[in-house]
């Protein structure tokens, strides 16, 4: 006789399932399609639901909590404009890996496709920006979907997975087993590196005068931090970090030669310019790393460990190509290598670029400057804090000036560069690492952007440092006006339109503060950073018309990179 | 260079459109694409031809691999193959051409399969470029409509050598 198994009911076989795969947080908004399932969260007691105030909100919380913990985020919305207020937030995510499962409600099955209220087609809009989706057409399949779409989110290359819940389907009823296994047979991400590759590899690297890593986000992702600061350390290659790198190794570490790249160092892409073997790990070669393809790291034998085959000759032609797991092949380069290599010569060219032009700006003024800033939070965090950073200015002088000690520290918008992304993401960041300070960091215009979610912080008591680095100017856009478009602030001044940000803070119930004085600085950021009953906004007002640099226009070579503003006199 | 890549696709609920979206938010260029059952029922198959320098052909094959719904993908050029595509055309015949274009579709082993007092509808099966030179034929008779069904190809099967003992033997 078979025995009797449990009916449930498709919002019971979706919590049921939360529930193992250990979700802590969801990230939501309720609405008519997802009614029933707010109904059941009533009583749910083994997850927390976090009310946000904008779906785009609760999409970039469930990438902060992704981001800062390796776990999978969650975010459940309504039908139609839930839906599509999410859909920012899910390209950020496709753009950076991060993995999040969204859940959608959807209109009933048998109106699908009329027009109904709140109906939009959700599936189809984030085909191409997400790593799968589903849209749940049988309660029967509910559970295996759910369990899919973790799977997918999490393993190979991370990334956002987008399950609609069609009303009908959420209500009815239908035996539930929990699937334990699931199959895909048409997703089965490579983790071991190919041995001989590995070899090969290890033999260049041994056998090469001038060698360089360039670190990706991938090494943060497969946690593959230890086996990288091992294989460095023992070998002394100097490291360099993109964007997303950041933290993958100790920034104070000397070995560390920051970020390459649009705005990395000098010395960075220096080193990148006339390295004869670059190896890169987790890393995508993005246009501003690259800069001009044809005049990147043109002396170098290039090596290229990456677990999605995709990225491997896309952007640039390499020598040698490993599908795999950072983190374990890391460990295998690593067993290859016999100890420290003999890099003095290049060790000592690195130093001469580090010395001939080091990250600088403008002390003696006595003006408020990004810079400064930054390097007060660093130096008084002692590069322990998760450092949230938004899109722009700012963002380049956090990457810039705050030296990371640890991975999953730096949190932005990378690849899709979404301004507003900082708020939210530091309010999911903040849930995941209690036992972290987690600092956010915007311009004046990105704050704006999902400001709604101040209230999210505030009513949950996150002791979140929101800090607004405020120039009155959307202050990238207007350096590139200024650099490469006549100069024609055209619409990036809001000087004229911005709110006041100390009266926004406590509007919504934060202790904030405000300054245009470097001297305050200290004080304020000390009062901050031992205030954990809530969050804090800090409004810094800082030079106007300050820009980031170094830069490399985009689709230039390291001859065009421009390390300070021009002198008019020079330029006559 | 123009490649023949064949897909094996869950027969899944959007997997058809997946491909499509993927080929064009990466901008590659689709010849045609046709799709349907294979032996088994869960299984569709995909034949896609498309064209594009080697680099870019090879990112194709990669980025159809990485989508979830994607069982198994090969790049037919350059292998032995058997490609076959249909065409239904529909040609304005006058007086004293019918017959003509009757002894065109004879030779290229085609069926007649509608005719009225104005035109008449061809059937043609080949290979794309036998198509490519039926259409060249008719044109100057004047085409009225044509549909064709985009290539179908299989990896030809290994034309195993017999063993001559054996088969004395037997």
């Amino acid at each position: 006789m078979r025995t009797p198994k449990h009916m449930l009911s498709g919002a019971d076989i979706f919590f049921e399932c939360l529930r193992r795969e250990k979700v802590e947080y969801i990230f939501g908004y309720p609405g008519g399609a997802v009614l029933k399932l707010y109904e059941k969260l009533y009583d749910v007691d083994h997850l927390k639901h976090i009310l946000v105030r904008h779906e785009q909100g609760a999409a970039h919380m469930a990438e902060g909590y992704a981001k800062a913990t390796g776990k999978v985020g969650v975010v459940l919305v309504t039908s139609g404009p839930g839906a599509t207020n999410t859909v920012t937030g899910i390209a950020d995510a496709y753009m950076d890996s991060v993995p999040i499962v969204v859940f959608t409600g959807q209109v009933a099955t048998h109106l699908i496709g009329n027009d109904a209220f709140q109906e939009a087609d959700i599936v189809g809009i984030t085909r191409p920006i997400t790593k799968h989706n589903f849209l749940v057409r049988d309660v029967k399949e509910l559970a295996t979907i759910i369990r899919k779409a973790f799977f997918i989110a999490s393993t190979g290359r991370p990334g956002p997975v987008l399950v609609d819940l069609p009303k009908d389907v959420i209500n009815s009823v239908c035996e539930f087993e929990y699937p334990e296994k699931v199959e895909l047979r048409g997703y089965k991400p490579t983790f071991l590196g190919h041995q001989n590759q590995i070899k090969k590899a290890a033999d260049i690297i041994k056998n090469a005068k001038r060698p360089l890593l360039y670190v990706g986000g991938g090494v943060l992702m497969s946690n593959g931090e230890r086996e990288l600061r091992l294989f460095a350390k023992e070998s002394n290659i100097p490291v360099t970090m993109t964007l997303q790198g950041l933290g993958a190794f100790p920034g104070n570490d000397p070995q560390s030669l920051g970020m390459l790249g649009m705005h990395g160092t000098y010395y960075a892409n220096q080193a990148v310019n006339n390295c004869d073997v670059l190896v890169s790990l987790g890393a995508r070669f993005d246009d501003r790393v690259t800069g001009k393809v044809d005049s990147f790291a043109t002396k170098a034998y290039k090596i290229h460990v990456d677990i999605d085959p995709t990225c491997i000759d896309k952007n640039v032609i390499v020598d040698l190509p490993i599908v795999g797991d950072v983190k374990h092949v890391l460990a295998e380069l690593a067993s290859e290598m016999n100890g420290q290599m003999d890099l003095e010569d290049w060790w000592a060219q690195i130093n001469a670029w580090r010395e001939e032009c080091p990250l600088n700006y403008e002390k003696n003024d006595g003006k408020l400057r990004s810079e400064y800033i930054i390097e007060r939070i660093s130096e008084k965090t002692k590069g322990e804090a998760v450092v949230v950073s938004d899109v722009g200015q700012h963002q380049m002088w956090v990457a810039q000036y705050y030296k990371f000690n640890n991975p999953r520290s730096h949190l932005t918008s990378g690849g899709l560069g979404t301004m507003g992304f900082s708020l939210p993401a530091s309010i999911g960041a903040a849930f995941g690492v209690k036992d972290r300070t987690v600092i956010s960091i915007s311009g004046d215009g990105g704050f704006q952007m999902n400001i709604q979610e101040l209230i999210t912080a505030a009513y949950n008591k996150l002791p979140i440092k929101f800090i607004i680095i405020n120039n009155s100017f959307l202050g990238m856009v207007r350096q590139w006006q200024e650099l490469f478009h006549a100069e024609k602030y055209s619409f990036t001044d809001l000087s004229a339109s911005n709110p006041n940000f100390l009266k926004v803070g406590e509007a919504f119930g934060l202790k904030s503060f405000s300054t245009n004085n470097p001297a305050e600085v200290d004080d304020i950021l000390d009062e901050a950073l031992s205030y954990n009953d809530g969050p804090v906004l800090i409004e810094f007002k800082v030079v106007k018309e300050d820009m980031v640099f170094p830069i490399i226009p985009s689709g230039a070579t390291i001859k065009e990179m421009m390390t300070k503003r021009l002198d008019p006199k020079e330029m006559v | 260079m123009k490649h023949t890549i064949s897909v094996l696709v869950e027969n899944q609920f959007g997997a058809f459109n997946r491909v499509a979206t993927m080929f064009s938010g990466k901008g590659f260029n689709i010849h045609s694409i046709s799709i349907g059952e294979t032996e088994t029922p869960e299984v569709s198959r995909m034949t896609i031809v498309t064209e594009g320098e080697d680099k870019i052909m090879e990112q194709v094959v990669k980025q159809l691999n990485r989508l979830i719904d994607t069982i198994k993908v090969v790049d037919l050029t350059g292998q032995t193959r058997v490609e076959r595509e249909l065409a239904l055309i529909t040609v304005f015949y006058q007086k004293g051409t019918r017959a003509e274009l009757i002894s065109i579709c004879d030779i290229f082993r085609g069926n007649v399969v509608d005719i009225n007092n104005k035109t008449i509808t061809l059937e043609i099966t080949g290979p794309p470029d036998k198509i490519d030179a039926v259409v060249n034929v008719l044109e100057p008779f004047g085409i009225k409509e044509m549909a064709r069904s985009g290539t179908v190809a299989l990896k030809r099967g290994e034309q195993l050598k017999l063993d001559k003992n054996l088969v004395t033997q037997q």
